[in-house]
């Protein structure tokens, strides 16, 4: 009846809401008797706190409540680090909500005003005195370690965070002493700002009388959020209750629990009325968290026919002036294991460097970890093309793991779990025709053109993932997630779930798993998330896990209902249950199909329970928790066609071919647009956004007008096809498809503009891409000769 | 993003508009708001009053004869890219007004706006110095006519007095044998011009018989190319006379003068902007008939 809306392309549920305007943000909410607040950010990157004088603000029109950060004192605890890396010497230095003594980046907090209005809580602002003494500031990871760099907190030597290790395989110096060929590169994954279409905010309502706290909250994982804040802020978490409303993109950045937050719940306890605090685009820029942010040496040996024989790199992580939430985890775990790729390298060595710098936390954004991972290998093994003069295809292929389906050891100590990378850049070749492309190069370049392909074949860890190893690498939480499914009387379906979509179409794609495991029409079936007082613990959407675990959990459930259905039907049939056969919805005796009981007949029959089998409990409902056994591994391959200006730098992407695998798609239009967003995210890295500060620590790409977010007039359209491998260990064979893009696609537009400019001798520009770094290094390759 | 309370009064007249901003000294004009409202927003300025001019609806539209298209202040980037008498008689302004920002953006932001605003990066400012447009300002107590040339004096700054309104923009119409174009290196982010060339040529046959072309973006003012315009006129409009011209392009610009931040510095615009001139005249040179 209704199974083959699974893997069928239907329109968004969510997409009316959202696109007429009719959702609701957590900026649209308002409860009776409501205060704003409003956060005094620093406006320098490193300074003493000799004073503050907040009386003048105090008394201003508007204004109930004044804080700094001694108010705090023994009632706010500092914003916690969650991911605690082992063996990395990690220190954590004390991050509080609002800065005491010492200011350590632009956007800093330094006190919060509490008022009537908006507008007054922003004039108030303005009246408070503070005395900085301004310190010398450090804004370069590398530079930061630096002896004699500015250091930022006391107990924090030579600014260095961590220093983690992967060391795998055979002996790496051996490798780099034996290899023919050594290529190497300094890359500056330069430090990216998320720019959710929502700015972050918070609502929080105290009730004295019961001792009960309700957060509205601009975040991707409500249930940390709880246990964070209840922590933090003294409230128990059986008095917590935090509700994810609509939100309006994330890419990473409402992963942390940020100390606006937490002060927005400290003043709403404090003065026993709902405050709200909902952060300006400034702010956001200031003050939500960045990306990226890598200084990478490395270097790549290999035999003189083109086989990796060792790949070694050390990389300075810029972690911001204080470690957010899950950043220790995302230039390490998320980056450093995935140093292998969809290649056999027998031997892999890198060190990262976490380190301390006067700027804005830099947390996970889209692809986290990854795409820094992808960036190096794909951009090492395209030098290795060059250098032993092959084409950047035949060396990929020279080094594929070979296809296998059930898992596959790398040296970084994980096992992938299926992939046929040679069969991706097939499809792909085929696809782009690349032959064609690279013998219409060749005529091009002739009459001066500079046409370049770029090739990214990438492989990338998602489905976070099975929680014992959560516990192993630190993560100071589960990473499993679960699923209600609730039938009513009447047929119709409610489904809860622990991970918090938003904006990713898992209200559509949820409702097409149950329509499938359970027969029911996917209208029939809504799916609620964000609330944690009406679902069931979950521990947030991002890492590309909701529908590899959280989908996971659903189908489990959906089986258990099933199972239980099975055993109602027989009981109405008055047939054994080892005689019941399963069909898309119909319960029914073996052969005879047309006199079966419906699962509609059956929560009808389970809801009023009038005639149940013996030991069978009332209801038609399950929960399923489900922990994964390993992460999910997608993988593809992509194709940047892109001509460079030679006369002015600039670059134009003239064609984007993307091969992805995902395994089976729940919803292709959805797994489409998915990696549509995911490709121009990267694109947006390798050509146009960087986060710029000066040697001061002044963030000189603040706003909308100075950082360049893609635009769909600057796109070619996206060409995208797919294979199908499906996951051994995945109930329903599927991966993730949120990030992919983005991890992709960056090295391929970068890979296609060297490739442009081999004639010329170009081997290296900073991104982004832009025209003046592009057309600098034109005429520099030019002086060279 | 709240601004600081600020009084706001709107004009029912011109006259009035006038007398209010000589009644409130550091008043601001406020047209379509586009570059206005953001300023206040992020509390840069702070002026003491808002004089809102937006509903007066003789400062709104496009009127033509055979010489002269005269364009109200208020009349906004879409109504202006998508008249047809002004891209019939002043296409290069159309199609500089169609580049401006976004919809949304050429919904409400207007000339008036645009060009007392003055930002070197903005489009109009050069379209209208190269087609020889006249500025009509008023204030409450005469009315004067600015030449294009002598309306922009630097970054952001004008000839506009403390009291003075720009009521009006006058055009000159289009006469045959005459082609022009606007070509833009647009900021990716603001998408305002980095680099912004417009170019006017006027021909008999292939000879070149007079030449207009302003670069805007790379100085604090609009900068007649006045060394490129002398290359060209008098010779066959050759793709080699083309690219001689438009190297004299760096001969026009002042070191001290040219405008540099961190996407393009002073050094790359200078160097990139006689490209951006032999576009535009290629591309004015290629739409003669």
């Amino acid at each position: 009846m209704s199974a083959s809306t699974f893997g069928s392309g239907i329109r968004r549920r969510e997409d009316p809401r959202l696109i007429t305007g009719a959702a609701t943000y957590t900026d649209d909410i308002v409860v009776p008797g409501m205060l704003h607040a409003a956060m005094l950010r620093s406006p320098y990157a490193h300074a003493k706190i000799a004073g503050i004088d907040t009386s003048a603000a105090a008394d201003a029109p508007g204004v109930v409540a004044v804080y700094t950060g001694a108010d705090l004192e023994g009632e706010l605890g500092a914003a916690p680090c969650a991911w605690l890396l082992p063996n990395a010497d990690l220190k954590i230095a004390d991050y509080p909500c609002i800065a005491k003594d010492t200011v350590r980046y632009v956007g800093d907090i330094v006190a919060v005003v509490v008022a009537k209005s908006q507008y007054q809580a922003s004039d108030a602002l303005e009246r408070i005195d503070v005395d900085y003494e301004p310190l010398d500031a450090v804004v370069d990871p590398k530079a930061a370690v630096d002896d004699g760099a500015p250091q930022l907190h006391e107990d924090v030597q030579n600014n260095q965070a961590f220093h983690w290790t992967v060391t795998g395989g055979g002996d790496i110096d051996e490798a780099f002493y034996s290899a023919h060929v050594v290529v190497k590169e300094t890359i500056v994954q330069q430090r990216l700002i998320p720019n959710a279409m929502e700015p972050r905010g918070a609502l929080a309502s105290y009730q004295k009388a019961t001792g009960e706290l309700t957060l509205w909250n601009t975040t991707q994982n409500p249930h940390i959020v709880r246990f964070l804040c209840s922590l933090v802020c003294g409230v128990p978490e059986d008095r917590l209750r935090v509700i994810a409303p609509e939100v309006g993109g994330g890419f990473g950045s409402k992963i942390a629990v940020y100390p606006g937050d937490f002060i927005t719940v400290f003043c709403s306890k404090k003065l026993g009325v709902p405050v709200k605090w909902v952060e300006s685009r400034s702010e956001n820029y200031q003050a939500t968290t960045h990306g990226r942010d890598h200084v990478q040496e490395i270097e790549m040996a290999a035999t003189e026919d083109g086989r990796i024989i060792g790949l070694r790199a050390t990389v300075w992580a810029g972690m911001g002036a204080y470690l957010s939430t899950a950043a220790p985890g995302i230039p390490t775990i998320l980056h450093g294991l995935m140093l292998s790729g969809v290649y056999d390298i027998p031997a892999i060595h890198e060190d990262v460097y976490g380190v301390y710098t006067n700027t804005t936390p830099v947390e996970a954004y889209r692809g986290a970890g990854r795409p820094e991972a992808t960036f190096m290998v794909e951009r090492l093994i395209d030098q290795l093309a060059t250098k032993i003069e092959k084409d950047p295809a035949e060396v990929r292929r020279l080094n594929f793991i070979p296809k296998f389906d059930d898992g596959h050891d790398v040296v970084t100590g994980l096992t992938y779990d299926s992939g046929d990378y040679g069969g991706a850049l097939s499809k792909l070749m085929d696809a782009s025709g690349y032959d064609q492309l690279r013998a219409e190069q060749a005529v091009e370049r002739k009459k001066g053109r500079y046409i370049g392909l770029g090739l990214s074949t990438y492989v990338e860890i998602c489905g976070l993932g099975p929680s014992q190893v959560a516990g192993a690498i630190g993560f100071q939480g589960g990473l499993w997630e679960s699923a209600i499914i609730r039938f009513h009387p009447s047929g119709k379906v409610h489904v809860m779930i622990g991970a918090s979509p938003h904006g990713q179409g898992e209200e559509t794609t949820f409702a097409q798993i149950v329509a499938r495991e359970l027969g029911v029409s996917p209208d029939d079936v809504k799916v609620m998330h964000g609330d944690t007082d009406n679902t069931p613990m979950g521990w947030g959407t991002y890492g590309s896990r909701t529908t590899a675990v959280g989908g996971a959990a659903l189908a489990l459930a959906a089986r258990k209902i099933r199972d239980k259905a099975k055993i109602i039907a027989a009981h109405l049939l008055e047939a054994a249950v080892e005689d019941m056969e399963y069909d898309d919805g119909n319960f029914f005796v073996k052969g005879a199909p047309d006199s079966g009981k419906s699962i509609q007949d059956i929560a009808l029959m389970a809801n009023v329970a009038w005639n149940m089998p013996e030991g069978v409990e009332a209801g038609l409902e399950a929960t399923s928790f489900y922990d994964p056994p390993n992460f999910v591994f997608p993988y593809g391959a992509h194709l940047a066609v892109v001509e460079v200006d030679s006369e002015t730098g600039h670059v134009d992407l003239k064609r984007y071919v993307a091969v992805d695998d995902c395994g089976p798609q729940i919803n292709p239009m959805i797994v489409e647009g998915q990696v549509h967003g995911g490709i121009v995210q990267g694109i947006g890295q390798a050509l146009w956004e960087e986060g710029v500060y000066d040697d001061d620590g002044q963030l000189l790409t603040g706003s909308l007008l100075d950082y360049a977010i893609p635009r769909a007039d600057r796109l070619p359209p996206i060409e995208v096809h797919s294979t199908v491998t499906p996951s051994p260990h995945h109930p329903l064979g599927v991966k993730g498809i949120g990030e992919a893009g983005t991890i992709a696609s960056t090295a391929a537009v970068y890979n296609a503009v060297i490739d442009a400019l081999q004639p010329i001798g170009v081997e290296h520009v900073r991104m982004p891409l832009t025209p003046e770094r592009v057309w600098q290094s034109i005429k520099e390759a030019d002086e060279r000769g | 993003m709240f601004p600081p309370e600020i009084d706001y009064y709107r004009a029912g007249s011109v006259i009035e508009a006038a007398q209010l901003l000589g009644r409130h000294s550091d008043s601001k004009v406020l047209a379509g708001g586009h570059s206005l409202i953001p300023v206040l927003k992020l509390r840069l300025a702070a002026p003491s009053a808002l004089i809102d001019i937006g509903r007066i609806s003789e400062l709104r539209g496009i009127a033509a004869d055979s010489s002269i298209i005269r364009i109200g202040a208020l009349t906004t980037h879409s109504e202006i890219a998508n008249s047809a008498v002004v891209g019939q008689q002043a296409p290069v302004l159309a199609e500089a007004a169609g580049m401006i920002g976004d919809p949304a953006v050429r919904n409400r932001g207007t000339i008036g706006g645009n060009v007392a605003h003055a930002d070197p990066a903005s489009d109009l400012p050069q379209v209208l110095v190269c087609l020889g447009a006249r500025f009509v300002v008023t204030n409450s107590t005469a009315r004067r006519v600015v030449p294009a040339g002598e309306f922009f004096e630097g970054l952001m700054t004008t000839s506009l007095g403390d009291t003075d309104i720009l009521t009006a923009i006058e055009v000159p119409a289009a006469v045959p044998g005459e082609s022009s174009a606007y070509v833009k290196f647009a900021h990716p982010a603001s998408r305002y011009a980095v680099v912004g060339v417009a170019a006017k040529v006027s021909a008999e046959g292939s000879r070149c018989t007079a030449a207009s072309v302003v670069v805007g973006g790379v100085c604090p003012a609009p900068v007649r190319l006045a060394a490129v315009e002398a290359a060209l006129v008098g010779g066959d409009m050759t793709e080699h006379a083309i690219e001689v011209a438009g190297a004299r392009t760096t001969d026009c610009l002042d070191d001290d003068e040219v405008l540099g931040d961190i996407y393009a510095s002073a050094g790359y615009r200078k160097s990139v902007a006689r490209v951006w001139v032999r576009r535009a005249l290629t591309a004015a040179i290629g739409r003669l008939s």
